[in-house]
């Protein structure tokens, strides 16, 4: 077993976890925390295949993963800022109650 | 001096002006209307200081160029007819304004309307090119429209929808015919149009388009001015708008409106299209006839004064039709003579003009009792107005027999040159035209006799002003121009007498084939 | 002191300067309004009289002074004016009759409230009267003609509060109109065919030879000469304007009028005028006549509506029972006379008589003012009588009049004229029937003349105005003397010479007239007379309502004459009815023919409208609609899936995330 087979069986369970967490919790905030591992997951994914690939090409994953980092963050922060707003509207962040945008 | 142009655009800038200034009281909203529409007289005076009867063709002629691409111009031009024609307006319109002077709602928007008519009626006047002239023509309806709507009588909303959108269709189909004359032609040049038409080219360049053309576009022509006369039977529109008008409208719509057509007739249908005219003019003239013996007739059944007017209207000016086909129909025949035909045109001409004072004071007339009983004006609402008002009875007296055609009056002269043209080219039709003489000496008198003879009734039964102030100041001078017209009836006519000579002799004697059955 | 020809407008210009002034005077003034008239009648009489002076120079000239109205394509529209001894005796009369009447009419008006546009009407009447004397011109004279007639109208109903005189002023107007029509073709016709309206014009006029010749060489394609057209058509004019038959209707009607204007109407001007007319056409009116060929002459038709006339008229008189219908009819008569003369070739005659007529009918009409003034307007002569005695002046000055109007012999002018009126008609060549019916009128007029004296005159007052009847003032009287005086004196125009009759027309050769003729109407006359004086003035009647000698003999015959004829009925049955007719039928055809066709095709627009509009809504908006509600109706089925469920959403994507996974795994995606 390499290193890389490693790495990629730590993302698939970090990326279980994620899915899992974002499934199950009724907490808004722990859902997104799940997106956020789940994208984590991906993250180290890109960095393990550019690391081990036998002609890497120069610094391609890492700024995969940068943007990547940057573009969660954002998302973070429009989130957070949603949940802020449900929560202003209904006096809790449960994602079950949020359903007003339904057809 | 472009003198034309400011004939008809000073009372345009006199509109415009009113437009710019919403604050003006309505005293100085009168004023400054009625010396707008003086404009027009004074200039017309000068242009008649200066014009030469005796010379050929237009004066004062302005001509630029306007839009290129379609060959149109600015073309305006000033003869005899059209001469007579501006001063006509010249004198009606004032006293059409004042005859309005009292009535008290929104003069200014009143004024406003009143000099975009005048104005547009004087450019139909002198417009040479179709392009403005129909222009013109149509701008005519407009504030014509609004004027009987918003000032009207009680059923004036209708009266004025039947007035617009029938004279409206009537030019539609002139509209037509005219770019088809363009289509063929190239030109809207009335001048040029009309050496195309003696040449016979016109005819030809139509014909060539297609065969039905020419018929077609005659037709059209016809019908517009037709209805704008109006040339019985299209003159149903006419009792109605006269009668609901306020009556300083009532007065510009047959003082100057009604002549539009006739001068259409003569400015456009005639010159341009002579062998089709002489083709229809067995027709014509049975129409023309209708007129002048059923309107005289209808006006008797009238209970309404102002209808009853308006019914002479129809009589009065029919006459001038007559005349004209009468001319067309014998052209080329051997009724026709020289004499007789510049009697016929010289006659016609001076009864457009006589009609227009006449008529125009009769309205004024039936206004002024019109506003001694509150809006009521039926034949039976008065009696002994004589007695009441001995002066307004003398100068309505005055009015009626100068419309009755009564010699030492204006209305004479044309009427006896008009018969002693039409007689010696069409007799029989001149002998019938006989009876509208009569009824409508025979409708007359019976408004005379019903309204103001006989002991006091109705409306006069009361307080009855006599005619004073304002009603003296638009009544009188017409009065007094019916009296001068009378006696000197040169005054007129030497102004057009050369161009009714020069007509007559450029009239083509050889006619080409008749293209329309003839009665 | 003459007057030349170039000046003759003066005579009609002066009463329409009058009129003028009277017109703008306001009915306060009175004396201004009044002497201008007058004042300007005496001075157009003076230069009538100057006139005559110079016409009768030389006789046979014709005298004329022409210039251009107005110019009409090369040539002109010319007027003139005329001087020969017809103008100028014409003048002469008028203008004296009138000044008379004007000073009568000083006292008879004299509490009208509208004296002064009393005088107004009566100088424009005069002005425009003497126009038709002085004109060279026929257009000049239908101008004239025309404003008589406006004249009239406005005298006839100068008291226009009373309907009668409203409704006889406009049947007055109306019907000298109609005739007016047909003078206006016969003008418009004369011009057409020579170019010229003046009669006299060196040569080139209408009354000269070569017009004459010209019109009547052509003929019509009914075999009539143009002459003869154009004559009838001028002879309507006159038939309208002379009380002629069939258009006499209006003339009794006029009465309504006062008195001096009947007087005036009647006797010296507007009824003169159309005998005037013929008499100054009479060239062309006789132009046919030796042309044997024709089918009819206009003289002939002239001399039988004047016989018919004639008799019609003293037919009618003798039935009336208002002193001034009585004079009316009487002269319907006597132009039925006068025109029979001119019919019969003698137009001398008829202006002789035309002359005579207008002093004794203008006595006669004021003596019945007078009359009528003193009994407080009491017309009815059954409820007068007895007035010989306290009206003495005009009892004899009527007496003067009634003798030379019924022709009795020798001593009174009217005698003489008539005289030369049958002279005339038995020496005609066509046909003695106008005779006939001259000389029975004759028999008539004196004997309705007996009448109307007697049942006036004598007996005693039957009602009690009659009784309180006196004599008028001076300024009523002095006009009836001075009249009586000249409906003696005028004898003298004819007897013992035919003085006149060489003045107007010095060719005429006249042969002493036949003395078996005149033993013969003297003998009708004093026929007349007696009989008059038989049934009305030997039993003299007592009071207003007895019965009348000749109705109690003749009841259905006297009923119908009283009736007029029943002219008035006949014409409302059919001309009334007719114009009433194409009134309505005007009328109708603008209300319902072509004001239908023009609502029907607004109708059809207006359909036409609707038709689009259903179309519109129905045809294309409809399927428009359907199809987007289809769209969102499936548009709701997709949107259940939108369950607003986050958790569901997520979900889904593990899902799909899984598909996909185990898509690349078994290696369906390459």
């Amino acid at each position: 077993m390499n290193t890389l087979q490693l790495c990629l069986l730590i993302s698939s369970a970090l990326f279980c976890i994620g899915l899992a967490g974002a499934l199950s919790r009724t907490n808004t905030i722990l859902v997104l925390l799940g997106i956020e591992l789940m994208l984590n997951a991906a993250n180290l994914n890109f960095i393990a295949f550019w690391r081990f690939n036998p002609a890497p090409l120069p610094a391609t994953g890492v700024i995969f993963v940068i943007f990547a980092i940057a573009v969660a963050a954002a998302e973070a922060a429009v989130g957070l800022a949603l949940v802020i707003a449900i929560y202003r509207h209904q006096q809790n962040i449960r994602l079950q109650d949020a359903t007003r945008l339904k057809g | 001096m472009p003198l034309l142009s400011l004939i008809i655009f000073v009372p345009w800038v006199g509109a415009l002006l009113l437009a710019a200034l919403p604050r003006i009281g309505d005293g100085a909203a009168r004023v400054l209307t009625l010396i707008a529409s003086l404009s027009t007289l004074a200039l017309g005076l000068v242009a008649l200081a200066s014009f030469h009867p005796a010379a050929p063709g237009f004066q004062f002629v302005e001509q630029h160029d306007w839009i290129r691409s379609l060959n149109v111009h600015y073309h305006l031009g000033l003869d005899g007819m059209s001469l007579l024609l501006v001063l006509l307006t010249g004198i009606v319109s004032p006293a059409a304004l004042l005859a309005s002077w009292k009535q008290a709602r929104s003069p200014r928007y009143f004024g406003l309307l009143f000099l975009a008519l005048q104005g547009a009626a004087l450019g139909v006047f002198l417009a040479l090119d179709f392009f403005h002239w129909f222009i013109f023509w149509e701008l005519s309806l407009v504030p014509a429209f609004f004027l009987i709507k918003l000032w009207g009588g009680p059923g004036a909303a209708r009266a004025a929808y039947q007035f617009f959108i029938y004279t409206l269709a009537g030019s539609a189909f002139m509209l037509l015919g005219f770019a088809a004359i363009f289509a063929a032609t190239g030109t809207l040049d009335f001048t040029q149009l009309a050496r195309l038409a003696a040449d016979g080219l016109l005819v030809e360049k139509l014909a060539a388009v297609s065969g039905f053309w020419p018929q077609a576009v005659f037709l059209g022509v016809l019908l517009g001015l037709a209805v704008k006369v109006p040339l019985f039977p299209f003159h149903t529109w006419l009792p109605p708008a006269y009668a609901e008008a306020p009556v300083g409208v009532s007065m510009f719509l047959t003082g100057v409106m009604s002549k539009m057509g006739v001068y259409g007739f003569l400015r456009i249908l005639w010159p341009l299209f002579p062998a089709h005219l002489h083709a229809a003019s067995g027709w014509l003239l049975c129409l023309a006839l209708g007129g002048v013996v059923f309107g005289a007739f209808a006006a008797m059944r009238q209970t309404d004064l102002k209808r009853m007017v308006a019914y002479s209207s129809v009589n009065h000016l029919s006459y001038c039709l007559l005349a004209l086909f009468a001319v067309s129909y014998s052209t080329g025949r051997i009724g026709f003579t020289v004499p007789a035909s510049i009697a016929a045109f010289a006659g016609t001409l001076l009864q457009m003009f006589n009609h227009g004072l006449s008529a125009a004071a009769l309205f004024l007339c039936v206004g002024i009792l019109e506003s001694r009983s509150g809006g009521r004006r039926g034949l039976g609402d008065f009696g002994g107005v004589r007695t009441a008002a001995p002066v307004f009875a003398g100068l309505c007296g005055i009015t009626m027999f100068s419309s009755l055609g009564l010699p030492g009056l204006n209305g004479f002269v044309g009427e006896f040159l008009i018969f002693r043209g039409v007689f010696g080219l069409a007799p029989c039709t001149a002998t019938i035209a006989t009876l509208g003489l009569l009824a409508t000496a025979l409708f007359l008198l019976t408004f005379w006799q019903r309204v103001f003879h006989g002991p006091r009734a109705g409306a006069a039964s009361r307080e009855f002003r006599d005619v004073a102030g304002i009603e003296l100041v638009a009544l009188v001078p017409l009065v007094a121009l019916m009296f001068l017209f009378g006696v000197l009836p040169h005054l007129l006519t030497n102004l057009f007498n050369p161009l009714v000579t020069s007509w007559v002799s450029h009239i083509n004697p050889v006619v080409t084939t008749a293209q329309l059955p003839l009665p | 002191m003459t007057l030349s020809v170039q000046h003759l407008w003066l005579i009609p210009a002066l009463p329409l300067l009058a009129a003028a002034i009277g017109a703008l005077t306001p009915s306060g003034g009175r004396t201004l309004a009044a002497s201008a008239a007058i004042a300007a009648m005496v001075a157009a009489f003076v230069l009538s009289c100057c006139a005559l002076v110079a016409a009768l120079a030389d006789p046979t000239a014709n005298l004329t002074y022409n210039f251009t109205w107005f110019d009409l394509g090369t040539g002109a529209v010319r007027l003139g004016w005329l001087l020969n001894p017809l103008t100028a005796f014409m003048c002469v009369m008028v203008t004296f009759v009138g000044t008379l009447i004007f000073v009568f009419s000083l006292g008879y008006m004299h509490d009208d409230e509208n004296f002064t546009r009393f005088f107004c009407f009566l100088s424009l009447f005069a002005a425009a009267m003497l126009g038709i004397v002085v004109s060279n011109s026929l257009l000049f004279l239908f101008v004239s003609w025309e404003l008589v007639g406006l004249a009239s109208y406005l005298l006839i109903g100068f008291w226009f509060q009373k309907p009668e005189a409203a409704a006889a002023a406009k049947k007055a107007f109306i019907t000298t109109r109609i005739g007016d029509l047909g003078l206006l073709l016969g003008m418009v016709w004369l011009y057409h065919a020579r170019g010229t309206l003046l009669f006299f014009d060196g040569g080139a006029g209408v009354l000269e030879p070569a017009s004459l010749t010209a019109l009547m060489v052509s003929t019509l394609s009914c075999g009539l000469a143009v002459s003869t057209a154009i004559s009838l058509l001028i002879f309507c004019g006159a038939v309208g304007k002379s009380g002629q038959f069939p258009l006499h209707v209006w003339l009794p009607d006029a009465m309504e009028g006062p008195t001096p204007v009947s007087a005036l109407i009647h006797a010296a001007t507007m009824v003169a005028a159309g005998v005037f007319l013929i008499a100054r056409i009479y060239p062309l009116m006789e132009a046919d006549y030796h042309h044997h060929n024709l089918p009819i002459h206009a003289l002939t038709v002239v001399a039988f509506i004047g016989a018919i006339t004639a008799l019609m008229g003293a037919l009618i008189a003798v039935a009336q029972n208002d002193i001034k219908r009585v004079l009316a009819f009487s002269t319907v008569s006597q132009l039925g006379f006068m025109m029979l003369a001119i019919g019969v070739g003698s137009w001398v005659a008829a202006i002789f008589h035309l002359l005579t007529h207008a002093f004794f009918k203008a006595l006669l009409f004021l003596g019945a003012g007078s009359v009528i003034h003193a009994a407080h307007h009491e017309q009815d002569m059954r409820k007068l009588g007895g007035l010989s005695g306290p009206m003495r002046v005009t009892f004899l000055t009527f007496a003067v009049g009634m003798m030379a109007l019924a022709g009795v012999p020798f001593l009174f002018s009217g005698f003489w004229s008539k005289e030369a009126i049958l002279h005339a008609a038995h020496a005609w060549d066509v046909s003695h029937i106008p005779l006939y019916f001259g000389l029975t009128a004759v028999v008539l007029t004196a004997f309705y003349m007996t009448r109307l004296v007697a049942e006036t005159f004598f007996g005693k007052p039957r009602s009690h105005a009659a009784g309180l009847a006196h004599e008028n003032p001076a300024v009523m009287t002095v006009p009836l003397v001075i009249l009586a005086a000249c409906a003696i004196l005028l004898s003298l125009l004819a007897w013992p010479t035919p003085w006149l009759q060489h003045q107007l027309d010095p060719q005429a050769h006249t042969e002493p007239g036949g003395l078996s003729l005149m033993m013969l109407s003297i003998v009708l006359v004093a026929l007349g007379l007696g009989a008059g004086w038989a049934l009305y003035g030997r039993l003299l009647r007592t009071n207003a309502s007895a019965p009348d000698p000749l109705a109690a003999a003749l009841p259905r015959l006297h009923a119908f004459l009283a009736a007029r004829m029943m002219f008035d009925e006949l014409y409302a049955a059919t001309f009334g009815r007719l114009s009433n007719g194409l009134a309505a039928l005007a009328d109708g055809l603008d209300r319902y023919v072509w004001g239908g066709l023009v609502n029907l095709v607004a109708r059809l627009g207006q359909f036409g409208g609707l038709v689009n509009r259903e179309a519109d809504e129905d045809g294309l908006n409809a399927g428009f609609d359907a199809v987007s509600r289809k769209v969102r109706s499936v548009g709701q089925i997709y949107s259940r899936a939108q369950t607003g469920e986050t958790h569901g959403y997520l979900r889904v994507i593990a899902l799909g995330f899984v598909v996909l996974v185990l898509l690349v795994m078994l290696g369906g995606v390459r």
